[in-house]
């Protein structure tokens, strides 16, 4: 049990001390580099090497854009052995639904709710 | 000095950043949001949750975190010193939808606040979309 | 009536003062190593407005009032008002104006509009066409953030090279009339390009155009590095005040002993986190206004070369790929009106 958490640490935080060294010495932006975590998430999820991961690290995998990219990868794979050609287009976002209108929902909501503040 | 010359001479005098400082940092708050989340997902799942069901909401509840942290004003000042510890998890993902869905309200509610929502968030639906589409395209091309 | 000395440099051959100037900011600012110079501070930086664009057209307003009571004079008393900002359409400043009635005359020059709005006060009143004119420049953090970089609920880091967006504004009222400090010359600055492309390095973009500058009026005058109290940049910051030390030096004009750099005087750079130092309008018009000002009418200083730099890019021309093209205005303030030197 405790391992499992050990592993979720160690896991995730080696994937975003990745993503630090892109910030420090690469000249990529946050945006390119979300995109490029969500698209090697895809990849690798296709490639079926990111589901060991998962299944090893649980959060430590998931939780990173790596994993939604993932998420993205195996919906359309489950999609299309049971609907074939719609399933391309339908399993990705019924896959990662929950999290997308979570976000959305609760983006509108706090912008409602709340107000930038200057930084000092 | 020529412009080449000037070019160089610019890139020597950028400082280096603080990279022995970052990458710790970037791994412990990174690694700790994962313990956070595999300790929601273990909660959902002792309560009977589907396995996909518990991982999503792990996901979701960071989420929700994320934007009540940004709505607070204090994601950012976190994500300062945590730099890809809090942009690589999911909510680095949920904060660059809340944070310009708050800052421009002031635009108005369709074209400010729903419209620049999606300024960073878009680009990576799109890009994470239309790579499973074509991974779809060939996983069906590959089996017919 | 002021005369064209060598390619780039006029000369006001009437004495043109700086009657009266101002300058405001806000909690940062006043934080910082010259917090007590400024005239107006509001540790509340909306300014009491809904929006940040509001909050610093307040800001420039509340700036140009406060100088043209210190002139000593009323609106009706301005002939011209120039002013400019970072926002889009420069709404900064329209804005602000829109009660005060007077001429107006909007200008664009990123960070050099300080010296570009003020050169152009002192040539129209040298030349006659204005009694008072007023020069006024504004910048404030969080409009400059949403529109040039992110929102301010954003977690993002800064890179080392990053500066930080003065919330301030300075504002001069010009006249002919004796006394200190006197406008002496003016050099309007060239576009220089040396293929600089990020964004968060705006010191090393500028610090050609101050380079390019500064030669043109070290040979239009035939005057030396030496012969000035302070050289002041605009906000070149930490990496364009490097960059501009080493190109001098190999001009052979070195500057290194009196240079100064307001995005270097106006934060504690360390204390503050602000990287490589303060930047925008803001940062050259508070500082000018605030701190050097003062000391050139006492006479604690006697001739400054001041010259603020632009960075003069635009978020579209940034995301086509473009290298962001630098300005720097210069002008020549002293204590003296230097009718006493052409006795000599």
């Amino acid at each position: 049990m405790l391992t499992d958490y050990l592993w979720a640490f160690l896991v995730g935080g080696a994937i975003c001390a990745i993503g630090q060294v892109l910030i420090d010495y690469t000249k990529l932006t946050p945006a390119r580099i979300l995109v490029s975590y969500v698209v090697i998430g895809v990849i690798l999820g296709g490639l079926g090497v990111y589901q060991p991961l998962l299944d090893f690290a649980g959060a430590g995998a998931s939780i990173p854009l790596t994993g939604f990219g993932a998420l993205l990868a195996k919906g359309v794979k489950e999609a299309v052995a049971e609907q074939g050609l719609f399933g391309v287009f339908s399993g990705g976002l019924t896959a990662s639904a929950a999290g997308i209108a979570v976000a959305i929902f609760a983006a509108l909501l706090t912008a409602l709710l709340a107000k930038s503040k200057d930084k000092s | 000095m020529t412009a080449k010359e000037y070019q160089s001479a610019a890139g020597k005098a950028i400082p280096h950043s603080k990279a022995a400082r970052n990458i710790p940092t970037a791994f412990v708050v990174g690694g700790l949001l994962c313990v956070i989340g595999q300790a929601i997902i273990d909660l959902a799942l002792f309560y009977g949750l589907e396995k996909d069901v518990a991982s999503a909401c792990g996901s979701i509840s960071l989420i929700i975190l994320s934007a009540l942290l940004t709505g607070f004003n204090v994601y950012d000042n976190i994500a300062k010193y945590a730099g890809a510890g809090t942009l690589v998890p999911i909510t680095g993902f949920a904060n660059s939808m809340v944070s310009p869905a708050m800052e421009f309200k002031s635009e108005g509610y369709i074209l400010g606040l729903g419209a620049k929502m999606f300024s960073i968030a878009g680009p990576v639906l799109v890009y994470g979309i239309s790579a499973s589409v074509i991974y779809g395209l060939i996983l069906v091309l590959m089996g017919g | 009536m002021a005369v064209r000395i060598g390619r780039y440099t006029l000369k006001l051959d009437r004495p043109t003062s700086i009657i009266g100037y101002a300058a405001a900011g806000s909690r940062k600012e006043a934080k910082g190593p010259l917090g007590k110079f400024f005239d107006y501070i509001d540790e509340d930086s909306t300014f009491g407005e809904k929006t940040w664009e509001k909050a610093e057209s307040t800001l420039q307003k509340c700036v140009i009032n406060k100088a043209i009571k210190k002139a000593g004079v009323t609106p009706g008393d301005i002939d011209v008002l120039l002013a400019g900002d970072l926002l889009n359409q420069c709404i900064g400043s329209t804005y602000g104006a829109r009660q005060m009635g007077i001429p107006y005359v909007g200008l664009y020059g990123a960070c050099s509009t300080m010296a570009e709005s003020l050169l152009l006060a002192a040539l129209f009143t040298d030349c006659g066409l204005a009694s008072r004119c007023v020069a006024a420049t504004s910048s404030h953090f969080c409009s400059a953030e949403r529109q040039f970089r992110f929102p301010l609920e954003y977690g993002g880091q800064r890179t080392p090279t990053a500066q930080w967006t003065v919330t301030g504004a300075g504002a001069c009222v010009t006249a002919l009339q004796s006394g200190a400090p006197y406008v002496r010359e003016v050099t309007i600055g060239t576009i220089e390009d040396y293929g600089i492309c990020d964004i968060n390095n705006m010191g090393a973009a500028m610090a050609p155009a101050a380079y390019a500058t500064l030669l043109h009026y070290f040979n239009d005058t035939g005057t030396r590095p030496e012969d000035f109290d302070l050289i002041l940049t605009g906000d070149l910051g930490m990496i364009g005040t490097q960059l501009l030390h080493q190109l001098m030096d190999e001009a052979k004009l070195s500057i290194t002993a009196n240079h100064k750099d307001c995005g270097l005087l106006i934060y504690d750079r360390l204390e503050q986190d602000v990287h490589a130092g303060g930047s925008g309008c803001g940062c050259a018009a508070s500082v000018l206004c605030a701190y050097i000002l003062p000391q050139l009418q006492e006479g604690l200083l006697k001739d400054v070369l001041f010259l603020a730099t632009g960075a003069m890019m635009s978020p579209t021309s940034v995301q086509q790929g473009e290298s962001i093209p630098g300005i720097a205005h210069l002008l020549h303030l002293s204590h003296t009106d230097g009718k006493e030197d052409n006795i000599c």
